[in-house]
């Protein structure tokens, strides 16, 4: 059918735009706010060729039906286009949960070099209905096979008549679905959020953060079970927080980046034997610390203790007016060209989309 | 070809004879069942098994199949104009509603072959529309996909830049000629020398010598007369390769091709309801399809404040016109009574009703329909009214329910399907070939973004900068795109319905 050939054509198009639109969604601040809703509204991806037209909003219209004058009204829904005889009119807007959109965000992305790490220790187990056993409740008997089976009974015992094809099943002929058990490896991974909220970042800055944060969160959650996240904030000192207060919080001081690296690795040592865990620090700041010193303690942590044994370390540098941004440049001239420290500068909230990219993309 | 189960032929030669016996006049018509997944794909095709590839129709068909399968809507029928008519029917429909779709369907067909404003239309196009996706998978071949596709999305944000009603009339573009007319051609014929002041007299001598002069600055227009079909023009005049222009007129023939279904909407669609009812209550169904059909027809028919339903409007309208007819409330005797007693009783057993819908649904479209036949008692009766959106409350509000203002807003949302009239003034505008538009300003604003876009579009089919007098907030504008820079120069004085022409700037 030649409409696939236009549908996926649409599709491949949207793929560009939904991620277009999809960075005014990344954008939008409420969207954290309606996390606990669980529902975000998101209408259907829609290409709107421009063409000269009215206003909606000037324009106004005809409408049936009871109102005084001054009532209020819902939104108008545009009237029928052209030819089609369809009654009703196209409703354009479908609700999606994060769920999915984070799966629509998430087409291309991946966790990087993720390793099948402690699959000897850990199994999940998952139960299927695929096995058939002679015994078994009542409830779960199989037709089918038990039909065969007193068929075949009665054919090689010659009790069956073609003529008067009546099969009288006993008791051996029934058979019962039973459960089977299906062990499945899975992939221990922990994912670290670092967030300066040094007085340097401003309120646009961190804005940026929880947004970007939340969002590699969001999908990360998605796509892999039981993964585990720790959220650390620090100026001038680290501490451990939750969730919650991670995306709330606002503090002010000095920046001391050191401290946050610190306790992530004591955090790994503690509790991630690398051997069994993938793991993935991801830290967000202005790029403004508090001395090169405190950078080249940053930059020793790294080479020695996160470069061997986390996944990636990937550090988000978001652009502020106070910051110098030189963090960045001496991790570049650090890290240049290694795989497992992926660097990405953040400059406004429309870069999010691309930032993540830099993070999760495939290929990297 | 057409595929129907036994059962379903039955009733389908049951019907032709029943929608026959009513009087309906169509063209053959061939029903084919399809599954809901064919039917979306007709649907995002227009209506036809094959289109020119395009993502648009992909987007319409991923629209179509979200939404049936969201349950939000479903199509039930599909009839295309064409002769023969070619029509749809939706698998795993109940009986009754095929039997609904059936009738529905000849009154559409009954439409397409009577009304005078599809006189002009392709009857084969099903032809053309296939000989279009030839043309243009070839030069999709030739010249590229993604450059002929994105051709297409020019094309296609002009399309609606047609004078539709330029297919009923021969529009004058004879070119005038070469030669300009000298002065003694403006004057009248003399003998003898001494007649000279009195069959031309200096009053009528200056008369004429403006007269010329006025012809002769318009020989100097380009176009003579402002032109609204602006695709022809572009395909006249714009620097097309043949492949581009070829794919212009594809665009503008379908254009003109689906032009009065827009322009019939309402009344096609209250004939076909009016004798989907007419004939399902009266002769096809049985009793136990009752229920069904009431709750059916009734959802096709619901209203919503927020919507304009030509379903409702346009059965209403027809059922209207038939009893005014019947009864005689109409002429002048009738429009003087003031007396509501008397209005409400008022029977004269005319009983010409069902000629008067038949000469209605032959001569009239939208606008002419509903500027003769929508009535105050019409409008009251159908709770009809204006609305608008409150800035201030930021929210649509009804307005009013003032008989004359709801008028109004149909009729101009109605008129070129409420879409801003434009046109194009000059070609040379300037003398540096620059495209001059004016957009006839009737109070309402067009929308600023599409609008830069699509002058941006129109830029690339001219390839020089493009102009176009409109009105913004009040103010008249003249903006120009020349292809790297925006501008938006504010003319001064007031705003008027006149269409702002070239020669007042400055």
């Amino acid at each position: 059918m030649s409409i696939k050939e236009d549908h996926n054509r649409f599709r491949d198009i949207i793929k560009g735009r939904i991620k277009e639109d999809l960075r005014k969604y990344v954008s939008q601040g409420e969207m954290i706010g309606k996390r606990e809703k669980d529902f975000v509204k998101i209408p259907l991806p829609q290409i709107d060729i421009p063409n000269f037209r009215y206003g909606p909003k000037q324009q106004g219209g005809v409408g049936q039906g009871e109102g005084k004058p001054g009532d209020a009204m819902g939104e108008p829904q545009p009237g029928q286009g052209q030819a089609g005889d369809q009654p009703g009119d196209h409703l354009l807007e479908v609700e999606l949960s994060i769920d999915e959109l984070a799966e629509i965000l998430g087409e291309k992305l991946a966790l990087p070099r993720i390793q099948p790490k402690g699959m000897k220790q850990i199994e999940t187990t998952k139960n299927r209905y695929s096995g058939l056993a002679p015994v078994g409740p009542q409830g779960l008997r199989h037709f089918r096979s038990s039909y065969k089976k007193a068929l075949q009974r009665s054919i090689s015992s010659k009790t069956y008549n073609p003529k008067n094809p009546i099969i009288v099943p006993i008791k051996e002929d029934f058979r019962y679905r039973t459960v089977k058990t299906v062990k499945k490896p899975m992939t221990k991974a922990v994912v670290i959020y670092m967030m300066d909220v040094s007085g340097s970042m401003g309120d646009e800055q961190k804005e940026i953060v929880r947004m970007e944060s939340f969002w590699i969160n969001a999908w990360l959650k998605k796509h892999y079970k039981g993964l585990e996240t720790r959220f650390i904030i620090h100026d001038a000192a680290a501490k451990e927080v939750d969730e919650d207060t991670f995306f709330k919080t606002s503090e002010s001081g000095g920046t001391l980046i050191s401290s946050a690296y610190k306790l992530a690795q004591q955090m790994i040592e503690k509790d991630y034997p690398v051997h069994e865990w993938n793991i993935y620090p991801f830290h967000f700041s202005d790029g403004d610390n508090w001395s090169g010193e405190d950078t080249r303690l940053c930059i020793r942590l790294l080479r020695e203790f996160f470069n061997p044994n986390c996944n990636v370390f990937c550090y988000g540098q978001v652009e502020s007016k106070y910051g110098s941004g030189q963090f960045l440049k001496d991790l570049q001239k650090e890290f240049g060209s290694d795989e497992q420290i992926i660097l990405s500068q953040i400059e406004n909230k429309d870069k999010i989309l691309d930032s993540i990219r830099d993070f999760l993309g495939k290929g990297k | 070809m057409a595929n129907l189960t036994p059962a379903l032929e039955v009733e389908r030669q049951r019907i032709l004879k029943i929608a026959k016996e009513a009087g309906l006049d169509f063209f053959e018509t061939i029903f084919e069942l399809i599954s809901y997944d064919q039917i979306n794909q007709f649907a995002a095709y227009g209506g036809f098994p094959v289109r020119y590839p395009h993502w648009k129709f992909g987007m319409e068909y991923e629209h179509l199949s979200k939404s049936y399968e969201y349950g939000l809507s479903k199509i039930y029928e599909m009839v295309i104009n064409t002769d023969p008519c070619y029509a749809y029917l939706m698998e795993g429909n109940s009986m009754m509603d095929q039997k609904l779709v059936m009738a529905h369907v000849y009154g559409h067909c009954d439409f397409f072959k009577n009304n005078v404003w599809f006189g002009k239309t392709n009857r084969k196009m099903m032809d053309a529309m296939a000989n279009h996706a030839t043309r243009i998978r070839r030069y999709m071949d030739r010249y590229g996909y993604d450059v002929v596709e994105s051709f297409i999305d020019r094309c296609l944000s002009l399309e609606n830049l047609i004078d539709r009603y330029s297919v009923y009339y021969e529009p004058n573009r004879s070119k005038q000629s070469e030669v300009a007319p000298a002065e003694k051609d403006f004057l009248l014929r003399y003998d003898r020398e001494y007649m000279r002041d009195y069959i031309n007299p200096p009053s009528f001598v200056a008369e004429q010598k403006k007269k010329m002069h006025e012809m002769a600055s318009k020989r100097m227009k380009f176009p003579i007369e402002p032109e609204r079909d602006i695709l022809r023009f572009l395909m006249a005049y714009a620097p097309l390769d043949d492949w581009q222009q070829d794919i212009l007129s594809i665009i503008r023939d379908e254009a003109y091709y689906y032009s009065p279904q827009g322009m019939t909407k309402t009344m096609n669609e209250g004939w076909a309801s009016y004798w989907h009812t007419t004939l399902m209550t009266q002769k096809i169904m049985n009793d136990s399809e009752v229920i069904d059909y009431a709750d059916h027809h009734s959802g096709t028919m619901a209203m919503n404040p927020q919507s304009y339903n030509p379903y409702k409007v346009g059965i209403e309208l027809f059922r209207d016109i038939e009893e005014r007819w019947n009864k005689g409330q109409f002429g002048r005797d009738w429009e003087n009574c003031d007396d509501v007693n008397e209005r409400k009783h008022w029977d004269k057993k005319t009983n010409i009703g069902h000629e008067k819908i038949f000469e209605v649904r032959k001569i009239y479209n939208d606008v002419t329909f509903m500027d003769e036949f929508l009535t105050e008692d019409f409008c009251v009766k159908n709770r009809f009214f204006v609305y608008k959106f409150n800035k201030r409350t930021n929210q649509f509000e009804v307005d009013t329910r003032d008989f004359r203002a709801i008028k109004a807003k149909l009729l101009f949302q109605m008129t070129n399907f409420g879409q801003p009239i434009i046109r194009i003034e000059n070609g040379n505008f300037e003398n540096r070939g620059e495209l001059l538009l004016s957009h006839l300003w009737e109070g309402i604003d067009m929308q600023p973004d599409f609008m830069t876009e699509t002058m941006k579009n129109l830029y690339a089919v001219w390839t020089r900068p493009v102009n176009l007098l409109t009105v913004l907030d009040n103010e008249r504008i003249l903006c120009r795109f020349d292809g790297k820079e925006w501008t938006q120069n504010k003319l001064g004085g007031e705003q008027n319905s006149e269409p702002a022409s070239g020669e007042e700037k400055k």
